[in-house]
């Protein structure tokens, strides 16, 4: 099987933000990792072509800090990357970049494309399935499970309120891939080491330019959510809180 | 004529979901903002029930959206039923739940016609006539008001717990209710979907809980757990945990509180080194008060704490368990 994944370099969950001078974005100088539900789809595109052989491919959009998830991505074991590379790409709203993505890859056949179900960024939870409708391939989100059948694929989608689901479906498709599927493995030595000899191909924006058009929507301003809730600070030192939590717990919360 | 606001109810087996009528409510009040016309549809194999259900709040029509390949539900059906209604009425805004299923074929549909959804909002704003819809970024470190800039209609869907569905105002008379039969050709539906089911019988029921002691990264390593139970057993409460505890296999599935687990509403939420994941305060934040322990002061979950630590919870949770024990035994 031939599998690409999409994968996000997004800031690092316990890194302060501060917005920049349009207010409209974030300082870019903090500290980036990668998007979590994307490293899930990684593993199990991993896991597919070791059970199946094939090809797992690796693609992200952004400057070139963000080649660093590539990086990982090799030293882990995908076969090469894509890198459409630009500051640009970072201001594109989904639809575009799935449009993009669609653009640079329209030479390869994929039988599978992953990506994770939504991005710790701006978790919009859409690029995956705006690139299955561009491609007019069938997909299936939040996935739990993946099999090869006689015609297809039969996967396991993560309903509300502690259902599943089994759904089959032909093949090429569009996977959005929930966090947890899998383990994730670490990186070898080894594999970091192949990683500097495997290709990644760099795609710059005038090459997919003409398939992306004007943004649909547009981030009038970000801002430090105003708080809603009336929230009492407890100081001092552990002995201290220890007391003054008891004595909420018992005098005003009245659960002791 | 004035522009109008569609909403597109979801049911599952027959019923409406509970988030339907939140976003009923929201809008009812995109449309008392705005001027505009509100109508709902029902999209399904067999409707008119659900729809006359509708009919009873305050909305102007209520479109059954019907086709029998609507049933059971698929991604492909859907964005096409939907694809055909809304180029023949050519609504100025669709609103819908944040819902799983919405998720699923909601990006698709808006793509099919050239369009985009602002996903997953948690409020709007009409400003100087222009409408922003608001959400959560960065995992709710901060929001973000965002404007179209395309073409109608427009698609956006409310975060679960965003309006309040008892809210939703009831109409002096019911609305009328239009059926309107979709075509869907054989063939569009690629995919084939089996019945539901659930992975194990839930073992705790953590909605009954009164007390519920949670954790989360913060804790650092499987053995540490073992700690915050002593504080949970201190308290007379339960252990429970955010996703990526249950992910690593920490505490069992079962145990998971928020939008993939349980939604729990209990006197007390202590959170241990929980950060505040938008997917975890959906299934908490109606607790009655929620104290929230944490090194990072930045981090979303003091945005809806009653009591905030900054502080680490290995240095509080010891002393914490202590203080308890010594006031449950009288002291």
């Amino acid at each position: 099987m031939k599998i690409l994944v999409c994968m996000k370099q997004v800031p690092q969950k316990d890194a302060p933000l501060k917005l920049n001078e349009t207010a409209a974005w974030i300082r870019d100088d903090v500290s980036y990792e990668v998007n979590e539900p994307d490293a899930f789809a990684l593993e199990e595109a991993l896991r597919q072509k070791e059970k199946h052989t094939g090809e797992v491919v690796v693609i992200t959009s952004g400057p070139p800090r963000s080649q660093q998830v590539l990086r990982e991505a090799l030293a882990k074991g995908a076969d090469r990357a894509i890198h459409l590379e630009d500051d640009a790409f970072v201001g594109l709203d989904a639809f575009n970049t799935a449009k993009a993505f669609a653009a640079a890859i329209k030479d390869e056949k994929f039988d599978l494309i992953f990506t994770g179900l939504q991005s710790d960024d701006y978790g919009y939870a859409q690029t995956g399935v705006i690139l299955a409708e561009l491609l007019g391939w069938p997909h299936a989100t939040i996935i739990m499970h993946l099999e090869k059948t006689a015609s297809g694929i039969r996967v396991k989608r993560e309903l509300e309120a502690g259902f599943f689901q089994f759904v089959d479906m032909p093949l090429p498709a569009v996977l959005t891939i929930q966090s947890g599927i899998n383990k994730l493995r670490y990186a070898t030595l080894i594999g970091i080491k192949q990683a500097k000899n495997k290709p990644i191909r760099k795609v710059l924006l005038a090459e997919v330019q003409s398939a992306i058009g004007e943004n649909l929507q547009k981030i009038e301003r970000l801002y430090v959510p105003q708080k809603t809730k009336k929230t009492e600070q407890i100081e001092g030192t552990p002995a201290e809180i220890a007391k003054k939590l008891v004595d909420k717990l018992r005098n005003e919360l009245r659960v002791l | 004529m004035p522009h109008t606001i569609l909403i597109v109810v979801e049911q599952r087996e027959g019923k409406l979901n509970r988030v339907s009528w939140e976003t009923v409510t929201a809008g009812q009040a995109i449309a008392a903002a705005t001027g505009w016309t509100l109508e709902a549809a029902v999209v399904g194999s067999s409707t008119s029930g659900l729809a006359a259900e509708v009919a009873a709040k305050k909305i102007a029509k209520v479109y059954a959206v019907e086709s029998p390949k609507l049933d059971p539900y698929t991604p492909d059906a859907f964005a096409a039923a939907l694809k055909q209604f809304l180029t023949a009425k050519q609504p100025k805004l669709v609103l819908m739940p944040h819902t799983y299923q919405v998720r699923d074929f909601v990006p698709k549909l808006a793509t099919a016609m050239g369009r985009t959804v602002i996903s997953d909002c948690i409020g709007f704003k009409h400003e100087n006539g222009k409408l922003l819809f608001t959400r959560q970024m960065f995992q709710g470190k901060l929001a973000a008001d965002v404007s179209f800039t395309s073409d109608a209609p427009w698609f956006a869907t409310f975060q679960n717990g965003a309006f309040r569905g008892d809210q939703a105002e009831a109409g002096a008379s019911a609305a009328p209710v239009e059926t309107v039969t979709v075509d869907i050709a054989d063939g569009v539906v690629r995919t084939q979907p089996q019945e539901l089911f659930k992975e194990v019988k839930q073992a705790v029921d953590l909605t009954q809980a009164e007390i519920i002691v949670s954790v989360g990264r913060g804790i650092k390593e499987q053995k540490n757990i073992e700690m915050a139970k002593q504080l949970a057993d201190a308290l007379g409460g339960e252990i429970a945990a955010s996703r990526p505890i249950c992910d690593s296999g920490w505490l069992p599935m079962d145990r998971q509180v928020g939008s993939s687990g349980q939604t729990v509403a209990p006197k007390l939420y202590l959170a241990l080194g929980i950060s505040g994941a938008i997917q975890h305060i959906v299934g908490m934040k109606g607790a009655r008060a929620i104290i929230a322990i944490n090194k990072d002061s930045e981090a979303p979950i003091f945005e809806i704490a009653d009591y905030a630590v900054v502080a680490n919870l290995f240095d509080i949770v010891p002393p914490l368990i202590e203080e308890v024990k010594k006031a449950k035994a009288g002291g």
